[in-house]
């Protein structure tokens, strides 16, 4: 039962240029059933984990149904045809980020894996005591971790460039603590806490004339505007499927491919290996080396069909469809006194996730009011306790954006910000 | 709305009681919910037997869950003896509150318990089963 009809037809969905995001509504299954409460959903929590369109769902379920076996090993045809799905997969993430080669692309569970797979492989091969790395006060714990724990370990330091009062990175605290010589600069593209977009091409080149190999976090970026690995001038980059409209379980770490074959395996086992004595193990070429077991199969093939559905939109679109709602938003909740909005003023430099705090009311008592009004936030610390500390805040609400939200939802925010004021008496 | 945040659910929020910290006190522990942060302490004053609770407070910021539960775990709790409070359960409290709590949300209403518990319990406690509805 359809709450809306999911029709492009309509004086509230956003104008020429883009797609209309209520049209895009009829592709999600979600959408079709009411909140509890009998409200239309409306989904702002796609920084946190996106929706699934039909597409994504039925290859999955063809993939099972149809195609399933294990891949690589296989000499029958069930097993031939699901590791040319499962590899025809690799080649669109590579063409979707713009990989020179599908070689470069390694299956992994999700963006924190293919960090902690960098820090684990390429860290503990390549730093030595008194090295430094740097990442940044903007990051998601999955940036920040894996890091910390890698300089315990093997006796380096690790630095965060500060980030300004309206949440963008201090370009000349990056400057300094590059001049300190790190080997290895970590950074995300966008902010998961604040919208941030960095600057990473600039950043990189930055780092590289300061002889740093830079690791771009692309976890909130990539679903929701172009990438390019060769135009951003990278050395890794790491992206979860399941916030790009893809199944959950599969992600993606992209290295340069001479980077990639100098590191040694992360996890050990079966399909990584060429031979295996009593003795010891020959390893297998890049990807492969770094896929250890069975992998997530339908998965990687129902990335595969995310991508197909975010490249028929144009990556373009989204990121102006996204764009146009941000502006919408941002000034809407500005004029709604008592609200503090965090983050870039420009649209430019800021994603479509607004992270904000009203005056007097907790987060969580935000959010559960907003879940009444059948509008899903996330509250809290957004895996990002630094940027929290930078402000002085325990906690924000945060709206994000995607291309099935149009402006009925901006609405939805802004009306769900007053009936919460309403509930405390703001 | 008006089952989750009833009249006296938003009074105790705005008025809590029983607010701040004791100098001296006889106890005092502090901990925190994980899914949001919000740390809490609570300052216990005991009677000159060290057996009762002669007064007590509780600190920190929180949303209006956690705060009305603080508010009204405090002011039940003058003239117990520890051991009574010891045994408490921590389902009565939800009773207490009397509005439905989600399951998202049953941390913040039992923060106010495990901060007690760590009190007489000198030390932290694991969080109540009823609270793990939700990791």
């Amino acid at each position: 039962m359809a709450v809306e009809p999911a029709s492009p037809i309509t004086t509230r969905t956003i104008g020429p240029g883009a797609f209309s995001g209520t049209a895009l509504r009829g592709d999600f299954p979600v959408f079709d059933a009411p909140t509890r409460q009998g409200k239309r959903l409306v989904y702002l929590d796609a920084a946190a984990s996106s929706p699934k369109p039909r597409a994504v769902i039925e290859a999955l379920a063809d993939a099972y149904a149809h195609h399933y076996a294990n891949v690589h090993r296989g000499i029958y045809e069930l097993s031939e045809d699901a590791t040319a799905r499962f590899e025809g997969a690799r080649r669109r993430v590579a063409g979707f980020i713009g990989a020179p080669s599908e070689r470069e692309i390694v299956f992994v569970r999700n963006a924190t894996e293919a960090i902690n797979l960098v820090a684990y492989s390429w860290g503990r091969t390549n730093l030595s005591p008194g090295d430094r790395l740097l990442t940044t006060q903007l990051e998601h714990h999955a940036n920040i971790v894996p890091w910390q724990q890698l300089t315990a370990e093997v006796g380096a330091t690790l630095e965060y460039v500060a980030i300004t009062d309206d949440g963008r990175l201090d370009m000349d605290d990056l400057a300094a603590k590059l001049a300190n010589g790190p080997k290895l600069l970590a950074l995300a593209q966008v902010s998961n806490a604040l919208g941030t977009i960095n600057p990473v091409a600039e950043i990189t080149e930055m780092a590289h004339r300061a002889g740093a190999l830079v690791l771009v976090d692309a976890a909130q970026s990539a679903p929701h505007m172009p990438i390019d690995v060769r135009q951003i001038g990278c050395d890794f980059l790491a992206l979860s499927g399941h916030k790009m409209l893809g199944p959950s379980g599969i992600g993606i770490l992209w290295g340069r491919r001479e980077l990639l074959d100098a590191m040694p395996p992360f996890m050990t086992g079966g399909s990584m290996i060429i031979r295996v004595t009593l003795e010891g193990a020959e390893f297998n070429e890049v990807p492969y080396r770094f896929e250890a077991g069975t992998p997530a199969i339908a998965e990687a093939i129902g990335l595969g069909a995310a991508i197909d559905y975010l490249d028929a939109l144009g990556m373009d679109n989204v990121r102006e469809h996204e764009r146009l709602l941000f502006e919408r938003a941002w000034a809407a909740l500005g004029e709604i006194p008592g609200v503090r909005r965090l983050g870039p003023d420009d649209p430019d430099t800021h994603a479509g996730v607004i992270s904000f705090v009203l005056d007097g009311i907790h987060p969580h008592d935000v959010a559960t009011v907003f879940d009444h009004e059948g509008v899903a936030v996330r509250a809290g610390h957004h895996c990002a306790m630094p940027v929290m500390t930078r402000y002085d805040l325990p906690a924000t609400t945060r709206a994000s954006f995607y291309l099935y939200n149009d402006t009925d939802d901006v609405d939805a925010l802004t009306d769900a910000v007053r009936a919460t004021q309403q509930v405390f008496g703001g | 709305m008006d089952n989750l945040y009833r009249d006296f659910i938003l009074e105790h929020y705005r008025n809590p009681h029983n607010k701040g910290v004791l100098d001296p006190h006889d106890l005092h522990f502090a901990d925190s919910n994980p899914t949001c942060g919000d740390e809490m302490s609570m300052s216990l004053r005991l009677d000159d037997g060290k057996e009762r609770i002669a007064d007590v407070a509780f600190d920190g910021r929180g949303c209006a869950i956690s705060q009305a539960s603080a508010s009204i775990l405090t002011d039940d709790l003058r003239g117990k003896s520890l051991d009574d409070v010891r045994a408490m359960d921590p389902g009565e409290l939800l009773d207490d509150l009397g509005v439905p709590i989600g399951p998202a949300r049953l941390k913040c209403a039992l923060l106010s318990y495990k901060v007690l518990q760590g009190a007489v319990q000198g030390g932290a406690v694991a969080w109540p089963e009823e609270a793990e509805a939700v990791g």
